[in-house]
């Protein structure tokens, strides 16, 4: 005991010895980048979240990145760089980070961790989130308004909860409006690949989809609708320059409120680990890029369930809601909850495809 | 539109850079060198031809301009590895790492502008015939020169005296030496022709395929190109039906998943590489072909003895 108060009292003279030179100098905050910076979707979103908090806490933090980080073993040596260099928060910003970012959390028990869209959590160790389901239900409904043959095609990455939420929310959006609306799925099995993306939306276009919308990374199948002349959603990130004619609106993530937040916590000693946040449209953290290229009517409508699900009123996921065999997942009024949320692992009805176990 | 031909335009256009940085790089196994780097000089030629277009306003500029470019990228391999003969494999590596950090610190400006796009060509008449017109007349300019540059491969290899000498280099440098042929000059060629064909197939990813910059834009298409050389058995038309083969299981297996066939996507996805392998190793099989084929000095260091 006596052992432990001399060492405390040695810490505590050390702290008040050092605490000048910290003042002075800056905490490092790092970001782990699955994608490139400028991808013009996911991974820029997460940029600009950075150069926020340069611009905003530039004089009492440093921001460091790491770009094109591999999912899997890579992704562990790059978090652990991170953590020996004497990073104070790591930012992990892609799904499959998330073993490596637990494994590094468990060895630096002084660094604290951020894990964007993953479920798993350590004593300094939160996860983030953002509800982008919200905006794909939003884009269902423009999407059921705007369909003349009552199909969109759907690019999705990879079988994991956000993404079925995803098309499952698209579906629910476009079936509030046209209850006999169908979706075609395509998954590539990559987050980032431009040429695969805009074979896929090729491919759905050809089948007689006419409005595509994608659960990835590149601004290809925004490009390919463009030259098709047919309707598309951005992902991530306003893709706006990729379809001037083609863009009806766009689920743009915003990141940098969030990791202000985060890091000027770090900085008064108030961040815990072990906590999931999960905001959504109402938080600011998910944002619809100006709604265009459509009629007047379903702008206003789009306008309106955006302001419902800001004010809770409206909640995508409300019963009745048939599983995709048909038979009853939602009661009548009915809200899944976000344990369901987010270990979402079927389809509604509609959906043709079989999703990948 | 026909959705039958729309799916084979598909076809041609996402096996059209593959069928030209392997073409290429035949053309460097054939000399006997092993250039692992396709897939960075392919990724600078995308960069250089977008970066062209984009300042310059001509797509043909760009074209023009990825060609030197990955030629030119495709210099320090063949003066590292026939010059001063360093290992081939971890060469060619470094120089795939090489294009692609260095694209990236190109294309930092033009990353989300949008592109300039190739046109397609349009024979009045011709091009709007029911059911071929688009497919035979009315493709990018690319798609036909993609051809013909096998045509033209094929026959410099196997009916001009330069091809005998470039084959003859390739099969054994000792002997090709001693009969007074400039071994490492032909193999500076053949590299920087394998240089300028890879960087004609980036252009055609960022000016047709997908008219945009993005970093590591190639995702892995060089080494697919790479695969395709040894599927087609140093041959250069069965380059053609490989990289077309690759592309037809790549857009079949998409369409297969549009249509809620139920096939698990994971299989469907690995479709292209499996189909790759199994044909692999149906050739490997036969060891004769193989051997009669395979180029006998490729990879292995030239010195020559003074």
């Amino acid at each position: 005991m006596k052992k432990i108060l001399t060492g405390l009292a040695a810490a505590t003279f050390l702290a008040s010895m050092a605490a000048p030179a910290l003042a002075a100098d800056k905490i490092k905050a790092c970001f782990l980048y699955v994608g490139s910076k400028s991808d013009g979707g996911w991974t820029q979103a997460h940029d600009v979240g950075r150069q926020m908090v340069d611009k905003e806490l530039g004089d009492k933090v440093e921001t460091i990145f790491a770009e094109n980080v591999p999912e899997g073993p890579d992704a562990e040596r790059a978090i652990e760089r991170f953590a020996r260099s004497g990073c104070a928060i790591v930012f992990t910003t892609s799904f499959g980070f998330m073993d490596q970012t637990l494994a590094v959390a468990a060895k630096f028990p002084d660094v604290k961790f951020e894990h964007a869209t993953g479920y798993k959590t350590a004593p300094n160790l939160t996860t983030y989130n953002s509800r982008f389901y919200e905006g794909r239900y939003i884009i269902g409904q423009i999407a059921g308004k705007m369909s003349k043959t009552g199909t969109a095609g759907y690019i999705a990455s990879f079988p994991i909860p956000e993404v079925v939420q995803g098309i499952n929310a698209f579906l629910l959006g476009a079936q509030s409006v046209n209850p006999d609306f169908k979706m075609k799925v395509i998954w590539v099995n990559t987050w980032f690949d431009a040429g695969k993306e805009a074979d896929a939306a090729k491919a759905l276009i050809d089948q007689g989809v006419d409005i595509i919308t994608q659960h990835t990374d590149s601004t290809g199948p925004m490009q390919v609708a463009e030259e098709r002349k047919i309707k598309a959603f951005g992902q991530a990130f306003d893709q706006i320059a990729a379809g001037p004619t083609s863009q009806l609106t766009a689920i743009t993530d915003t990141w940098g409120p969030y990791y202000v937040k985060r890091i000027k916590m770090v900085l008064d000693g108030t961040w815990k680990g072990g906590e999931s946040s999960w905001d959504g449209l109402k938080d600011g953290i998910l944002t619809m890029a100006p709604y265009t290229n459509m009629p007047d009517d379903v702008k206003a409508m789009a306008m309106e369930t955006e302001a419902k699900i800001k004010s809770g009123e409206l909640k995508p996921f409300t019963g009745p809601v048939m599983k995709q065999d048909g038979t009853e997942w939602l009661k009548a009024g009915e809200s899944a909850d976000d344990g369901t949320l987010l270990g979402l692992k079927m389809y509604v009805k509609g959906v043709d495809d079989k999703l990948p176990e | 539109m026909d959705i039958l031909q729309s799916i084979l335009l598909t076809i041609a256009t996402a096996a059209t850079p593959l069928l030209i940085a392997a073409i290429g790089e035949l053309v460097v196994e054939r000399s006997g060198v092993l250039n692992l780097g396709v897939e960075g000089m392919m990724v600078i030629g995308a960069v250089v031809g977008f970066a062209v277009s984009l300042s310059t306003g001509s797509p043909w500029l760009g074209v023009f301009a990825a060609i030197i470019a990955g030629a030119l990228f495709s210099l320090p391999f063949a003066f590292l590895t026939l010059t001063l003969v360093t290992n081939q494999v971890a060469t060619g590596l470094a120089l795939t790492l090489a294009g692609l950090g260095l694209s990236g610190l190109i294309g930092e400006l033009f990353v989300g502008q949008a592109g300039v796009r190739l046109a397609n060509i349009h024979i009045p008449l011709l091009s709007d015939l029911p059911f071929v017109g688009r497919l035979l007349f009315g493709q990018d300019p690319i798609f036909y020169i993609s051809l013909l540059l096998v045509a033209a491969v094929s026959w410099f290899l196997f009916k001009t005296r330069a091809g005998l000498t470039l084959r003859s280099v390739g099969d054994n440098h000792t002997s090709a030496h001693a009969l007074g042929i400039p071994v490492v000059k032909v193999r500076y060629l053949a590299v920087m022709f394998g240089g300028a064909c890879a960087g004609l197939a980036g252009a055609h990813l960022s000016l047709v395929y997908t008219p945009q910059w993005v970093e590591n834009m190639t995702a892995g298409r060089g080494w697919i190109a790479l695969a395709l050389v040894v599927f087609a058995s140093w041959r250069p038309w069965r380059v053609v039906g490989g990289a077309y083969l690759f592309g037809a299981v790549t857009i079949g297996q998409l369409h297969a998943q549009a249509l809620g066939l139920g096939i698990p996507s994971q299989l469907l996805s690995s479709l292209p590489y499996l189909a790759t392998i199994i044909v692999l190793v149906l050739i490997s099989g036969n060891r004769r072909l193989t051997m009669m084929n395979t180029p006998a000095s490729l990879g292995r260091p030239f010195v020559a003895d003074r």
